[in-house]
């Protein structure tokens, strides 16, 4: 089957860099399944989880906490705040982030509207963290 | 001349420093190892995230409701220095030419005009700036007590930055570190992040990129990224540069303690001959005269 490079990228370091038959991304506006060929597009991440498929089986599973993608017909290019692979989450730490998200979030109720909101994407961004540990 | 006593003292206390010279310079060539690793490891992102830029930038720049981050508030009166150094000394002229570099700009500035504003982050720059221009710092970072920098070290002083911006604290935005060429040469360079310096569009990207959400709303979130990895990048940098200074420094220290031992121990052996040579004498005229 037809490949495209993926390439999955931290602050800190590359995590990834392979050729892989599809990817599924959790876009800001849901899950985006990316096949070799894709029309070019950059796209917000929420927290979620990126899949990759490689020989028709699920191979990775990695869990970012937000970042960008950049699509184009021969290459995906994502670059994640932080990545963790699925089966090193633990819910405890999990739950504590949770815990210093809400905090934040509710300290910053009466801040501008664009602070609300980045406030609001970790926390859910952590949320989402859990619930993947959970299902681990 | 000195006595045998003290030429003994002395050579013995040379001998120890030089053994604290060498060790800590095999500390700083491990250390400087680590430092490189997750410089290089760093290095992808930044890239990546150039690309991205380019492709994202161009299109936003000339739009009047751009984000101040790309294109800064159009003044020039308030410059914002931040200032990287290191946490420690002992590195030879590494924290000092940053030093000697920011009190250049910031006269260089003062000269045109302009009011400065100045951000340190390292302990070293704190202390060298604070006498001249402590009525200019609006703030002080220090991570000596990280083992390792992280990139949150980084977002947090990038995001008291943009905290100012919003709040119209100052126009442009510099940077000043060590950057890093190899292990004995580091060169401090000033490097504007306010407005953002866009990066050239280079071969592929005449490709018509679709946006999800708005083009906008993914400006608004790439650039305070953009603006932590720049500093994370220099954060690394500086530490492998210090390593890299602290290394040659020490190496400096301990071959001139070799060269004064060698000196010290001449010496002490001629001392030591003479009063040999002084005690046959007087045994010998001695004698003679019974």
């Amino acid at each position: 089957m037809a490949t495209f490079q993926l390439e999955l990228v931290s602050p800190e370091k590359l995590l990834l860099s392979r050729p892989v038959e599809m990817v599924v991304i959790p876009a800001a506006e849901g899950e985006m399944g990316v096949l070799p060929g894709h029309a070019p597009m950059i796209v917000a991440l929420r927290g979620g989880t990126i899949r990759v498929t490689e020989g028709g089986r699920e191979t990775d599973r990695l869990f970012v906490a937000g970042g960008f993608a950049e699509v184009t017909p021969e290459r995906v290019t994502v670059l994640a705040d932080e990545a963790t692979p699925v089966a090193e989450l633990s819910k405890a730490e999990a739950d504590r982030r949770i815990a210093t998200a809400e905090a934040a979030y509710n300290a910053a109720a009466m801040d501008t509207p664009e602070k609300r909101d980045a406030a609001m994407a970790t926390l859910l961004a952590m949320r989402a963290m859990r619930e993947v540990a959970e299902a681990a | 001349m000195a006595t045998l006593k003290s030429l003994r003292l002395r050579i013995n206390s040379v001998k120890s420093t030089r053994k604290i010279t060498q060790a800590m310079k095999m500390v700083a060539a491990a250390k400087l190892r680590r430092a490189q690793t997750q410089a290089e490891a760093a290095r992808p992102y930044a890239e990546r995230m150039e690309r991205m830029l380019a492709s994202l930038g161009a299109s936003v720049a000339g739009s009047p409701d751009a984000p101040k981050l790309l294109v800064g508030t159009g003044a020039d009166k308030v410059h914002l220095l931040v200032v990287v150094t290191a946490e420690r000394g002992l590195c030879g002229g590494f924290n000092t030419n940053v030093g000697r570099f920011t009190r250049t700009t910031v006269r260089a500035l003062e000269a045109e005009g302009k009011t400065v504003k100045i951000i340190t982050v390292g302990r070293k720059g704190a202390v060298y700036l604070k006498r001249e221009f402590g009525s200019r710092f609006v703030g002080e970072y220090s991570f000596a007590n990280k083992k390792r920098i992280g990139f949150e070290d980084a977002s947090e002083v990038t995001s008291r930055i943009s905290e100012m911006l919003e709040a119209g604290e100052f126009d442009v935005c510099t940077l000043i570190y060590n950057r890093f060429k190899n292990v004995i040469s580091q060169t401090p360079v000033g490097q504007q992040l306010i407005p953002a310096p866009m990066p050239e569009a280079t071969g592929d990207s005449g490709m018509l990129y679709e946006f999800e959400p708005t083009e906008e709303e993914i400006l608004a979130r790439i650039l305070p990224q953009n603006l932590a990895i720049q500093l994370y990048r220099a954060l690394l940098e500086n530490q492998a540069g210090f390593y890299g200074s602290q290394m040659t420094a020490m190496d400096n220290a301990t071959r001139n303690a070799g060269e004064m031992i060698n000196k010290l121990t001449l010496n002490y052996n001629r001392t030591r001959q003479a009063n040999i040579t002084k005690e046959l004498i007087e045994i010998i005229s001695g004698a003679e005269a019974v």
